[in-house]
């Protein structure tokens, strides 16, 4: 049993995991995780599946919001860019998918640039107002620009294919899915112990003193936006091909409080925080479902009645975590971890 | 020739004026220090120097060159650090990102290559971590400290990581606003070795705003006296004792009672 702190290097200091079982215990985490979809049936694989491009949205959200400090509403105006660049790129221009999902993620992020350049004047609240608006003017583009995007319909995306094998299938994209969830994963984890990642935080903490240290302010706020949309159009693109359609309503503004949501509840500044958020917040509705079909031999209104309540349990989560957890389920995880960590010997 | 001069330094918020024609020259490798009654403008001095507040008229020259109109991380990149009245730490990072964030400006590694942790990202974080650990965590015996948050050491222990932070960005200029404000004795005492120590290891020019005239008297070469953001007085610590406008901005004026 680990039962002290034995680093002796610098080098060791600075490593991701802190001892040899957590990267193996991660490995054999990933092996099994790559073994489900040939055991678990199609109902969980796309539980699992949106999960997972929740936790990549989640993260860019958290790098902008959690790690920056720059609020922002607008993403799913972000995932929204990214999920129609990738199916318009695909069905009208002809792209494979393996090059319109970064081509769209590249138009997200410039997306994302355009729309970050008010929070070089504005703080806070008046931020949000200001992603606010970028939400509007998406979702208005969106359903008027019907000859690109077919307006309130939307439209029919085609499955991505590999060498010819088409990911038609929920065990299919899983691949897909998880196999860009681990690089997004560790891209963030390395962003945050180096340079630019220490910046980011610098600015949320003290910008003015952020500034005084050599920061650009200019500078690194845009660069949030730029990588947070990057994400959110990876997420967006790989929403496009989940689900295999693209329309407006996907992407209303209930998503983007649904991904704020996540990173509050999974911990804002953490990205472990962002893959409990994004998992609490996708399992939440499926666990209220299932509570709702067990109980309909008993109570035959109790699915009408969970789809109300799908809000509110959300709503005081959000609450409780914000008042009693502000730092979220990493934060618990932290505890719960370091209490089994010494046990039985903790004192 | 000065590292640092002030050229009739004017700064006005709306028609308070909190600098009025302030002119300073600091001489490479010197302790200067600016001391005044409360209101007096020396804090905005250093916002000026530093680049948070651009003046309303006059010129800043560090080094021969005019940095009036250069934003604040550029002045950093020419080697100004400074550290605040109130402590501005970036409160939920540890002591030791808090230092490493001080070198910021020497660290050259692009987005991509950070995410990566690859190649010359990966050399330059190790090689950084050394050198901080070597140049200011040991100097300023931070060692046990290194890995707590900020936001939960105690005042005196912030004000030295924030002194650490300044130092990390290698400076030429170093600003210190208050280094000892709301000390006791001890942890004064703790904080002026430090400065000198580290000012003397490093051949730092230092300013510094301080109201413990015990401290200003011993350490400073040369002390600018302001008041109502004019300067009302320059010289040496023994001079500014006998100077009869800096005990008049002090104490006030002998009146004749009838």
């Amino acid at each position: 049993m680990r039962c002290g702190d034995f680093r002796v290097s610098y080098a060791s200091d600075e490593r991701i995991f802190e001892t040899r079982l957590p990267p193996v215990a991660l490995a054999a985490l990933l092996a099994l995780l790559a073994l489900v979809p040939l055991v678990a049936g199609t109902y969980w694989l796309d539980v699992l599946n949106r999960i997972g491009i929740a936790i990549i949205g989640a993260i860019g959200l958290n790098i902008l919001v959690g790690f920056t400090g720059q609020i922002s509403i607008g993403h799913a105006a972000f995932l929204s860019v990214g999920a129609y660049s990738t199916a318009i790129l695909e069905v009208k221009a002809g792209v494979p998918f393996w090059l319109a999902i970064p081509l769209a993620a590249g138009l997200t992020s410039g997306f994302g640039l355009l729309f970050g350049v008010p929070s070089l004047r504005l703080k806070g609240l008046y931020l949000a107002i200001a992603t606010l608006a970028a939400h509007f003017i998406t979702a208005y583009v969106i359903i008027h620009w019907e000859r690109m995007t077919n307006g309130v319909l939307g439209f029919n995306v085609p499955p991505a294919t590999v060498f010819g094998f088409p990911l038609d299938s929920d065990a299919r994209i899983f691949y897909l899915i998880f196999a860009l969830v681990v690089p997004a994963v560790f891209f963030a984890k390395n962003l945050f112990r180096t340079k630019v990642g220490r910046a980011f935080i610098a600015v949320r903490d003290r910008d003015v003193a952020a500034a005084v240290i050599g920061v650009s302010l200019y500078r690194y706020k845009l660069l949030a936006f730029v990588i947070s949309s990057f994400y959110a159009g990876v997420a967006g693109g790989l929403m496009a091909h989940h689900s295999r359609i693209v329309f407006p309503d996907a992407f209303s503004l209930l998503v983007a409080i649904d991904y704020l949501a996540m990173i509050i509840i999974g911990g804002m500044g953490s990205i472990l925080g962002s893959i409990y958020g994004a998992a609490f917040m996708t399992l939440l509705p499926e666990v209220l479902k299932l509570g709702a079909t067990s109980l309909t031999g008993v109570y035959p209104n109790a699915f009408g009645l969970i789809a109300s309540a799908r809000d509110i349990v959300f709503g005081l989560a959000i609450i409780f975590f914000l008042m009693y957890e502000p730092q979220g389920l990493a934060r618990i995880w932290m505890r719960f971890r370091s209490f089994w960590k010494l046990w039985p010997y903790a004192y | 020739m000065s590292l640092l001069a002030l050229d009739d330094l004017h700064l006005s918020f709306g028609g308070v004026a909190a600098l009025a024609g302030v002119s300073l020259a600091v001489e490479a490798g010197a302790f200067f220090a600016v001391i005044g009654p409360n209101g007096a403008g020396k804090t905005s001095i250093f916002n000026c120097v530093s680049g948070i507040y651009a003046p309303t008229r006059g010129r800043i020259v560090f080094a021969g060159r005019d940095i009036t109109r250069l934003r604040p991380h550029q002045r950093a990149q020419l080697g100004i650090a400074r550290t605040f009245q109130n402590i501005a730490l970036f409160r939920g990072m540890t002591v030791l990102d808090n230092v490493k964030i001080g070198r910021h400006v020497h660290l050259k590694s692009g987005v991509l290559a950070c995410g990566l942790y690859y190649g010359r990202a990966a050399r330059e974080e190790r090689t950084h971590r050394e050198t901080v650990e070597r140049e200011i965590v040991d100097l300023l015996e931070l060692q046990d400290i290194r890995h707590k948050v900020v936001g939960t050491l105690p005042y005196g222990l912030q004000k030295r990581v924030e002194l650490a932070r300044a130092l990390a960005l290698d400076p030429v200029l170093l600003l210190l606003d208050e280094p000892t404000a709301g000390m006791n004795a001890e942890e004064t005492e703790d904080m002026v070795r430090f400065i000198l120590h580290v000012a003397r290891v490093k051949r730092l020019t230092v300013v510094m705003i301080e109201h413990d005239m015990g401290v200003v008297m011993d350490i400073s070469d040369r002390v600018a006296v302001l008041d109502f953001g004019r300067k009302i007085a320059e010289g040496t610590p023994a001079e500014m004792q006998r100077d009869a406008n800096v005990i008049k901005a002090y104490l006030g004026e002998d009146v004749e009672v009838a």
